[in-house]
Formats: structure tokens, sequence, C-alpha cells
């Protein structure tokens, strides 16, 4: 009898490559598919030229006003026109430089944070880097009588970088608010958890646009005569509420798909309740809630632009605002495919981003 | 030899389920007990009452002379002296290796950073798996992941180690590794219970094995007399199924 031979590894055999192969199987692989294709084919023809066309080809750039421009094609020396109106709304132009200062310093941050990557001191970096921030963006935004910032009131503000901020604030102060919430949600003590699930199914079942006309309309009726609270602070106060039930829900989501064991394994190792759910549960929880925290990121940037109906011009409110400027009547078309191509950068950038941070986060 | 784990006319509930009936069990400092039994059995209710991971409705646990209460203190002094390993390791997956074995001594223990880590290489060093100190728990075999979780266990410095069943969720291939790695922790004069169906762990080092069948102990009997003179019926049909 012949001794057991291990037999070696070989290749796998040829696959068929090449665009030629991927063409005729993706695309004319049966009598149907030819079709498909062949009327896809058209419909492109159909829109795509035009479209380049009004987009570049035929568009104007340079021209000075509204009449030098063509009116068959995209005029785009509107938008040249009345940048500064979609960036910073009323802001007073001599103060941009506080808007570009802080967005200047947000960058940097983020890039310390990316440098600190791997560092003993990230945690506690990111962690002073967070504190300090808020109040920057307040004194360079808002300013202060006692450091002798000229305030700029809120109802100046507007543009991508009211978008910016209340998205930002929105997002940021929610997700502590929903992680307690989550927690509430599975909490022993029972009218903590009652509140909880009350709160979060009363948010989830109205409408942000109730939300904010309760806050603007109704909210001030509660106060005393006298005491006024910003329009936009108000405004900010609601969408953080809405967003904290989202997010709560998210959180839950993630909580649950935590095995016991990981529980367990804390409690045996003895560490306190705030130990266990800071160190072992949470850390996890957000972990895999990453994508869907972003996806809900996503839907209140995009939600914001509802803050227009109470009066606070975000960017797509600017754009309205914009063309019925008697100078440059009928350039609406081109405001909007300007606010939605920032928007549409702005957007898949953090989705690019939530997708390389699960990649990260895969172990 | 003094007692450190009294437990007297224990009885615990599950719903209606009346999973542990009046046991009574005194485990001596250093003893290594094995408990056996068919599943359903309650052996590792039995263990996972003595660090409070399940309640219990009647009798009382001595540990060490502290009386196991419902007080969040209470228990925490306790689990912080008494530490389990348990069937699906449980390790930490967002945490790497060492960082797994440091977490307890820093945040239960108040050891400095620098010297849990040192401790955590020495004890990582003594159950051989000193060189994936910085990988993550996916990255490990299981039998590997088990001998961590010894390791993580053994970085609080615990008077008593409960194991429950930490060989069933193993491949037969390595289930060997971990058990070289309790008889040497055998020989230290640590206090060990271990739910286990490694009737050979037990001949080679239990001092006491206990047969528990139907929330009851049915018999305990050193290792000798145990495999070669069962007395009840019961024990003689379980040592036939399982020795064949």
């Amino acid at each position: 009898m012949s001794t057991f031979k291990f037999q070696s590894s070989k290749q796998p055999p040829k696959l068929q490559m090449g665009v030629i192969d991927w063409t005729m199987k993706n695309l004319f692989s049966s009598k149907l598919n030819i079709a498909l294709s062949f009327g896809a084919f058209y419909l492109l023809y159909l829109i795509i030229p035009p479209l380049l066309d009004w987009l570049i080809f035929s568009a104007d750039f340079t021209q000075k006003s509204n009449a030098e421009c063509t009116k068959e094609a995209a005029c785009w020396s509107f938008i040249r026109a009345k940048i500064d109106f979609f960036m910073y709304g009323l802001y007073p132009s001599e103060y941009y430089w506080r808007v570009n200062l802080l967005l200047l310093i947000t960058l940097i941050f983020m890039l310390i944070a990316i440098v600190l990557k791997n560092h003993i001191y990230k945690n506690r970096g990111i962690l002073l880097m967070l504190s300090i921030y808020p109040f920057i963006a307040f004194l360079l935004l808002y300013g202060s009588e006692t450091f002798a910032i000229k305030i700029i009131q809120t109802h100046q503000w507007g543009g991508l970088m009211l978008t910016l901020v209340v998205a930002s604030v929105g997002i940021v102060a929610s997700f502590p608010i929903g992680v307690f919430l989550a927690l509430g949600r599975q909490s022993k003590m029972k009218i903590i958890k009652v509140l909880s699930i009350s709160y979060i199914e009363f948010i989830r079942g109205i409408p942000l646009i109730t939300i904010l006309f309760m806050a603007s309309v109704m909210l001030p009726l509660f106060f005393t005569e006298g005491v006024n609270l910003d329009k936009l602070i108000r405004a900010l106060i609601g969408i953080t509420l809405f967003q904290s039930a989202y997010i709560a829900e998210i959180i839950r989501g993630g909580l649950q798909a935590i095995p016991k064991g990981q529980y367990e394994a804390a409690d045996a190792l003895g560490l306190s309740f705030t130990q266990k759910m800071a160190l072992i549960i949470l850390p996890q929880a957000i972990k895999a809630s990453i994508p869907n925290l972003v996806g809900a990121s996503i839907a209140l940037f995009k939600d914001t632009t509802l803050v227009l109906i109470i009066g606070i011009f975000d960017m797509l409110a600017i754009a309205e605002l914009a063309t019925s400027d008697p100078q440059w009547l009928g350039r609406k078309t081109e405001g909007l495919v300007f606010v939605a191509i920032v928007t549409w950068i702005i957007l898949y950038s953090m989705s690019r981003y939530s997708k390389k941070l699960e990649l990260r986060f895969k172990r | 030899m003094k007692n450190i784990i009294k437990i007297n006319n224990l009885n615990k509930w599950y719903g209606e389920f009346h999973a542990l009936k009046n046991i009574n069990l005194e485990v001596g400092e250093g003893e290594i007990i094995v408990i056996c039994g068919p599943s359903g059995s309650g052996k590792s209710t039995l263990i996972r009452c003595i660090n409070f991971l399940e309640k219990f409705q009647q009798g009382s646990i001595t540990i060490d002379n502290t009386v196991l209460e419902d007080d969040v203190k209470k228990i925490r002094q306790i689990r912080s002296e008494v530490a389990m390993v348990f069937q699906h390791f449980n390790l930490f997956p967002h945490l790497s290796i060492i960082d797994n074995l440091i977490l307890a001594p820093i945040w239960v223990h108040h050891k400095s950073k620098q010297n849990a880590q040192e401790k955590a290489l020495k004890i990582l060093d003594r159950v051989g798996i000193k060189d994936q100190a910085m990988k993550y728990p996916n990255q490990l075999s299981g039998g590997q992941q088990q001998r961590v979780a010894i390791a993580r266990s053994l970085c609080t410095s615990p008077k008593i180690m409960l194991f429950d069943e930490p060989t069933s969720a193993l491949d037969p291939e390595m289930i060997s590794e971990v058990l070289d790695v309790m008889v040497e922790l055998a020989k230290e004069g640590i206090t060990m219970i271990c739910v286990t169906h490694e009737m050979g762990f037990a001949k080679k080092v239990a001092q006491r094995i206990i047969f528990m069948d139907e929330g009851q102990i049915i018999e305990q009997n050193s290792p000798d007399k145990f495999f070669n003179n069962p007395k009840s019926e019961r024990l003689k049909l379980f040592l036939n199924q399982i020795l064949g």
C-alpha cells in the first residue's frame, strides 16, 4: 500500500473576462436584454446631450448681468454674482472672515484628530477639542460683548453656513440625548422606562414640521412676558429633540445586537454598571450602529431645509430669495441646481466616510 | 483546611421551575472540585449563583466570610475575588488581547496601567500566547481565545476560579491546550470549581467530584471512589453512558 500524499493546490480554471465578454453577458445575453439595452441607450441619448449642453457647453460663465446671458442655457454668472449670499446669507460682509476662520479651525481640528490616530493622547485630545469647539463657534459666529466681538443677530445668518450650523448642532447634540434615551428604554426602573418609551414614540409619531411650528409659535406662549428665546435657538432645540428620538432607536438596535455574554463577562469581572456600559456595551453598540447613525444624519441634513417655513433662511431658502432679485429674474433653476450639487457633495462625503469607518471597525 | 465557600440550603427557581433543590456544599481553600452531570441538571446554575450572575430565592452563600446578598457593593466585592471562565469565552471583541486583560485591574482594582500591563504580559506568557497580545480576539483560534479568557480572569488575582464548561465550545483538537493550562493552574493552590464533561481532566486533577441531577447533588467523592465505586444507580448509569 502506498503512503498518503497531499495533493498540491492548483490554479482555478481561467474565467472568461474582458470588455466584450462583459457586455455580451450583461447587456446582450437574450432578445429581451438586447431590446432593453437599446431602449436604455436611446433614453440616455435623449437626456445626456441636452443636459450637458445646458449645464456646460452653451452655458455662460463670465457675463456680468442677466441680460447678457443666453436664455437657452444655464447662466452661472448668477451663482458667481450671488455666491456670498448663498454661503453667508445676510451675514454682514465685513465679518465674513469670522465664518471663514471657524471653517479653518474646524478643518485644523479634523486634521489634528487624524494625526492623533493611534496616539496615546488621542482620546484626551479629541475630548478637549470637542469641549472647546462650541465656545469658539459661538464666539466667532454670534459674538460676545464681554470679549468685544461684535454680535451678529441670528436673523442675519443664512445660506450654507446656517444649514451647516443647524445640521451639525442637531446631529451632535441629539447624540448624547439619544444614548440616554436608549439606555432609559432598557432600564429596569419602570418610571424611567415608561418616560423614555413615551418620549420616543411621541416624537417619532409627529413630523418635523409640526415640531418646528410648535417650537416657533407655541413655545413663546409658555414663556413669561419679556423672555424671548432666539428663533434659531428654538429651532435648534426642536430639531435636537426630534433627532434624539431617532438616534435612541438606532442605538437600541445596536444594544440588542450585543450578546448576553458580554454583559455577564463585564459583571463577572466586577465592573460597575456605568463602567460596563461605558467601556464594554456602548462602544460595541455604537460601532454596530454607525451605518444607521450616518443614514439618520444625512436624513436630518436634508430635513433642515424645513426651517425655512419658520423664517430661517438656509441655503435652499436663499436660492429662492436670490432669484427674486429683479436683476436676476428667471434664474431659479441655476440656483436649485447649485444647491443640489453642494448638498450632494457634502452628503456623499459623509456617506463615504461612514463606509470607511465601517471597514475600520470590521473586526 | 479552612472553608472558603459555604453554601447552605440553596434553592433557586426559574419562574415555576425548581432549578436548584436544597444544595449544601462546602469548599475548602485551594480545593479543586469538578461538577458533572447531565445537561439541565443545574451545574452551571449552581456556579453562576456563586458570583451572583443568577439570583437565588432561598438559602445562603458565604464566600470568604462574606455573606452574599443582593447589595451592589457586596456583589462587586465578591466578584472582584471570584473569577469566571465561560463556555463561549466572552472576550471583548472591540479591545485588543492586552486591553481585555488590563480592563478589570485598572477599573476595578485601581492598578496603574503600566503595572497592569506588566502583570498581564507575564500571565499571557504563562498561558503561552504572549506574542498575540496586540491582536484582537477574532484573530485568534477558539483554544487561544479561551486561554486569553483564563488569563483575563487571572489578572485580578482571584481567590476562586469558576469554570463553566470551558472546553464545550472548542474543536476537539484545541481542548487539550486549554486543559493543560487548567492543570497547571490546579497545581498553584487556587480554589477551582469546574463544570466539565472532561472526565480525564477530572481524574487527573480533581480532589472531589460532584455529580448533580435534577437540581440536586446526588453523590460526591474522591475521583478514585467516584469512578471505581459509584454508589447510586443514577451515577452508575451516567458513568456507563459517558465512559462507554
